[in-house]
Order: C-alpha cells, then sequence, then structure tokens
C-alpha cells in the first residue's frame, strides 16, 4: 500500500518531466516568477501595485507593433511601458484629475489599442496567448529574450538592492545624503516594464499584475525583516508556478490561471496562518518551534 | 576642511521660492544660520515649514533664489553628508520591514559604496550612535514593534551615525514621552557644543524658549526672524497666526 503511494506520486511528479514542453514551461516559470517575486517586495513597499497593473496592461499595444514590425516583443513593450507611466505622469501634473483616476484611464486606454491593433494587423499574432500567456508554448526565440531580460533585471535589482529599499522607506533622506532618487524612480519603474514583459508570457497581460503583487504581499504578512521578505517573495512565487504548471498538467487547467490561483492561495494561508500577522495568530507554537 | 571656520554661515538661504504647480508654497524666505545656532521653525500648519526643509534638502527644487551650505553648493553638500533629515513621525512608513540597525546604517550608505557593503568604521558609527540615543537592547526590533519616541532616537541616531553638521528636525519633539523629550534636550545642548547646526520645527513653544537661540516666524514667507528673545514677542507670534492671540494658542503662561 505505502509502496503503492509512493509510487503514484512518483509518476505524478515525474511524469510530466518527461515531456520537453513541461520541462520548458517549468523552467520558464520559475525564472520568470523568481523576477516578478523579486521586484514585488519593493512594489509593495512603494504601494505601486496600480502602477504594475498599469504598466502590464499597457504593453499590449507595444508588443502587437513589435511583432508587426518584426521586432523583439520586449523592445515594443519596453517602449510602451515606460511610456504609459509618462503620460500618466505628464497628465496628472497638467490637469486637475486624481492620480487613480489618470492611471485607469490611461492603462485602459493603451490596452484598448492594443486590442484594437490586434484585430487589424492580420498577421500569426494569437490574442488568447497574449492575454492569458503559453507558458507550453513557448519558442526558443522567446526563451532567449526571457533569460537574457530575466538575468538583466535580476542583476540591475541586485546591485541597487539597498538602494532601491531606501528609495521605497524614505525617498527623502536618499536625497538628502546624495543619491540620485530620480535614477532609482526610473530604474524600478525599467525593471517593473522589463518584468511585466517576461511575465506576460507565463501568465498573459491580464494576470501577470498579481506576480507582481501577490508574492511581496505574501512575505509582507510573513516577516518583518527586508532581505528575508525578498527570499520569500521568490521562493512563494517559484512553488506557486510548479504548483500552477502541475495542476494545469494533470487536471487540464489554464496554465496562467492556475498559477496566480496558486499564488493567491499562498496569501490566504500567510493571511490566516501568518505567526504576527495572521488572523489566527500562531506566534507561540512558532516561538515554541523556534 | 575639517575645522569649521566660525565666521562664516553653515546655511545661507536667499530670496527661496517654492511653487507646486503653480501654487506658491514659500517665496522670498531668507535664512542664515552659523555652527552651534539652534533655530526654531515656528508657522501654522500649511505655512510651509515642510516645504522649507524639503527646499533645504532638495528634496524639492527652488523656483528662485539661491542655497548654500557651508558656502558650497547644495548639491556638493548631499555628497559630503552635511545634511540630514529628521523626519516627523507621520513622514515615515512605521509597518516597513526593517530594524533599528538598518534604518541607522542607512545613515552611513551616502559614505559607502555603490554596493552599500559597510566596513568597520561603518558599522562603529551606527553602533555610537544608537548608544547614544540609548536603544542598544533594540537592535534587531523592527520600527513597527517601537514607541514613538524610540522610533523618533531611531531617526535621531540615523542622522548621528552620517556625522551631519547640519541637523534638520520636523517636529521632533510630537508624539514622544518624556524620557526622550529629555534625552532629545540634552542631544541637543551636545550638537551645540560640537558645532553642528540645528533647525527644528516645532508647535511647541516652550521649547522654543528653553533652547532655541534664533526663531524663524513663517506663514508662506518670513514672519519674522532673530534672536529669540528678539523676536518671539507676542505680536510677531500673533501675526505668524494669522491674527489669533497666542493667549488662545497657548494659555497666557507660555
Amino acid at each position: 500500500m505505502d509502496l503503492c503511494l509512493f509510487s503514484s506520486i512518483n509518476t505524478f511528479v515525474t511524469d510530466p518531466l518527461t515531456h520537453e514542453f513541461m520541462r520548458k514551461a517549468l523552467f520558464m516559470s520559475s525564472l520568470v516568477a523568481a523576477v516578478c517575486g523579486f521586484l514585488s517586495s519593493y512594489l509593495t513597499l512603494k504601494g505601486w501595485a496600480l502602477m504594475g497593473d498599469a504598466v502590464s496592461h499597457s504593453v499590449m499595444p507595444g508588443v502587437v507593433v513589435a511583432y508587426a514590425l518584426g521586432l523583439p516583443f520586449s523592445l515594443g513593450a519596453f517602449i510602451f511601458g515606460v511610456g504609459s507611466v509618462a503620460l500618466i505622469g505628464f497628465v496628472k501634473q497638467k490637469s486637475r484629475v486624481k492620480e487613480d483616476t489618470v492611471i485607469g484611464l490611461v492603462f485602459t486606454g493603451f490596452f484598448a489599442l492594443g486590442i484594437v491593433l490586434v484585430s487589424k494587423i492580420k498577421s500569426n499574432i494569437d490574442l488568447h496567448s497574449i492575454l492569458f500567456g503559453s507558458p507550453l508554448g513557448i519558442s526558443i526565440s522567446d526563451v532567449k529574450q526571457t533569460v537574457l531580460i530575466s538575468l538583466l533585471v535580476v542583476i540591475l535589482l541586485s546591485v541597487f538592492r539597498k538602494d532601491l529599499m531606501l528609495y521605497c522607506f524614505d525617498p527623502r533622506h536618499a536625497k538628502t545624503i546624495g543619491i540620485n532618487v530620480f535614477f532609482l524612480h526610473y530604474l524600478l519603474l525599467t525593471c517593473l516594464s522589463l518584468a511585466a514583459v517576461v511575465g506576460l508570457q507565463t501568465v498573459g497581460i491580464i494576470l501577470v499584475v498579481a506576480m507582481l503583487i501577490t508574492p511581496g504581499a505574501t512575505a509582507y504578512l510573513l516577516t518583518d525583516q527586508f532581505d528575508n521578505m525578498t527570499i520569500i517573495s521568490i521562493l512563494s512565487a517559484i512553488i506557486s508556478s510548479v504548483i500552477g504548471i502541475y495542476c494545469s498538467f494533470w487536471f487540464d487547467l489554464e496554465t496562467g490561471g492556475s498559477i496566480v490561483l496558486a499564488q493567491t492561495f499562498i496569501f490566504l494561508f500567510a493571511f490566516l496562518f501568518a505567526p504576527r500577522y495572521g488572523i489566527f495568530k500562531f506566534k507561540k507554537f512558532f516561538s515554541n518551534y523556534k | 576642511m575639517d575645522k569649521p571656520n566660525y565666521q562664516n554661515y553653515r546655511i545661507e538661504a536667499e530670496n527661496i521660492c517654492v511653487d507646486y504647480n503653480g501654487k506658491v508654497a514659500l517665496y522670498d524666505a531668507n535664512l542664515s544660520l552659523k555652527p552651534g545656532q539652534i533655530c526654531g521653525l515656528v508657522g501654522m500648519n500649511g505655512a510651509g515649514k515642510t516645504t522649507f526643509f524639503n527646499s533645504l534638502t532638495g528634496f524639492v527644487n527652488i523656483s528662485k533664489g539661491k542655497i548654500r551650505i557651508n558656502g558650497e553648493t547644495l548639491r556638493s553638500a548631499q555628497k559630503d553628508q552635511t545634511i540630514a533629515y529628521v523626519p516627523q513621525s507621520e513622514g515615515i512608513d512605521s509597518q516597513f520591514p526593517v530594524n533599528v540597525w538598518d534604518v541607522v546604517m542607512m545613515g552611513r550608505y551616502g559614505s559607502m559604496n555603490v554596493l552599500r557593503c559597510p566596513r568597520e568604521s561603518d558599522i562603529q558609527a551606527v553602533k555610537d550612535a544608537i548608544a547614544r540615543v540609548d536603544l542598544m537592547d533594540f537592535l534587531s526590533t523592527p520600527i513597527g514593534n517601537l514607541s514613538g519616541g524610540q522610533r523618533k532616537r531611531t531617526f535621531l541616531a540615523r542622522a548621528i551615525a552620517q556625522r551631519a553638521s547640519i541637523l534638520l528636525l520636523d517636529e521632533p519633539f510630537t508624539g514622544v514621552d518624556i524620557r526622550t523629550e529629555k534625552l532629545i534636550s540634552e542631544l541637543f545642548i551636545q550638537f551645540k557644543n560640537e558645532g553642528k547646526t540645528i533647525l527644528l520645527s516645532t508647535h511647541d513653544m516652550i521649547h522654543v524658549r528653553e533652547f532655541c537661540d534664533l526663531v524663524l516666524l513663517i506663514n508662506k514667507t518670513v514672519v519674522a526672524y532673530g534672536e529669540t528673545s528678539e523676536v518671539f514677542t507676542p505680536e510677531n507670534i500673533t501675526s505668524t497666526f494669522g491674527g489669533i492671540s497666542p493667549d488662545v494658542l497657548f494659555g497666557p503662561e507660555s
């Protein structure tokens, strides 16, 4: 009986790994999740969740235009991602409309433009895979691009880890001691655009914002240390990706949706049982355990 | 370079103006402070106190006027770690996942390499600073678990660790316990003797009389500026607070 259970678990885990596309999907999703998870702790602390949503939706027309022109889709996405943020800043400054309204207005405008462009430009763009992601069908050139962008973001975030933390925590102090706050602001935005670009391949444009905020929010409930928060955020994002992809394989579910749902469940678990900040505080249990 | 020239001004602000998208927050403000001087910044809410601080730290750009720090530009003062800013309690996110040690170490970032790896000297500076504000027992306490007074001392320690010669303090006495208040007052005297220059905003008129050499009364611009004994008169305070008598504001005894 025990042996039988063990072998069925074994099959459950290893069977999908015999497929090339599954190995690739697992690798890619974990990589993307790690990148988004890393960035996530900064975005949640900075209060940029809505900004993340805006940027990730705004990259849509960029992706379509880049495909149509035969350019790397990341380039188009990046331009439109940063452009949307610049536009949000401009409209906010030049009008009396409130910021959250401006954000909503700009990103839906860009998103709609993207959808219209897809219908107009007759090409082999698959709207479904842009909207919902397609980690099981990623091409080799996309893999290369994603790995490159991911590495770039990870390196940038690692080098400026402490400066970005300070920028999120107390930009006034950062400015006072001669740190270039303007640069850090745009660095974080650049990383956000790039992360949105790689994220949209696995979970799609609509859900990529979840990759950018949920792991950070989960980690925020579990620790009071910034470095630990980053690590927990990355780990929870990777675990969610693996769970999501396995569930998608065995139960024939939409992959992007499964990954995000796994993240949401992990958040829910932290929300309920986090030692200090959960609804049922398990502080005692954990302090005994330590 | 190391020995401050006591003839020179630490802070010189000449006719500075700040506006936010056309809305004037501060205009024609002047201030000059020497080493070892403590100046109180007094004004109503929205009178431009925080804006004044922001322009001196470079956090907002001035639209007109000139700021010289130790005779040099603001930019080089920032690079030299000359100015430290101690935020008011509401100005920071107390739920941010950092502890006392992390916050005080932030005071050293400006003198570290690009990766912000602390050297032995940075670690020593942080330890000394934390000892001076009497928080050695709270090194790894998250700032969210500190009392208002302890948190205020943490940010003061950050300014000490920075080894700045100019301290800007936004409401240092608001929401702190008596012990912290006493400790901060004692530190101010030490800073003064070390030749540091202090500019602090406060709502408490007693504090102004107690240890401010100079007082700057503002209401969008400078209403009065000078020696506390000469400038801090009921008439001036009344005009600073828009015609409300100081008796009403602070009681007849203050």
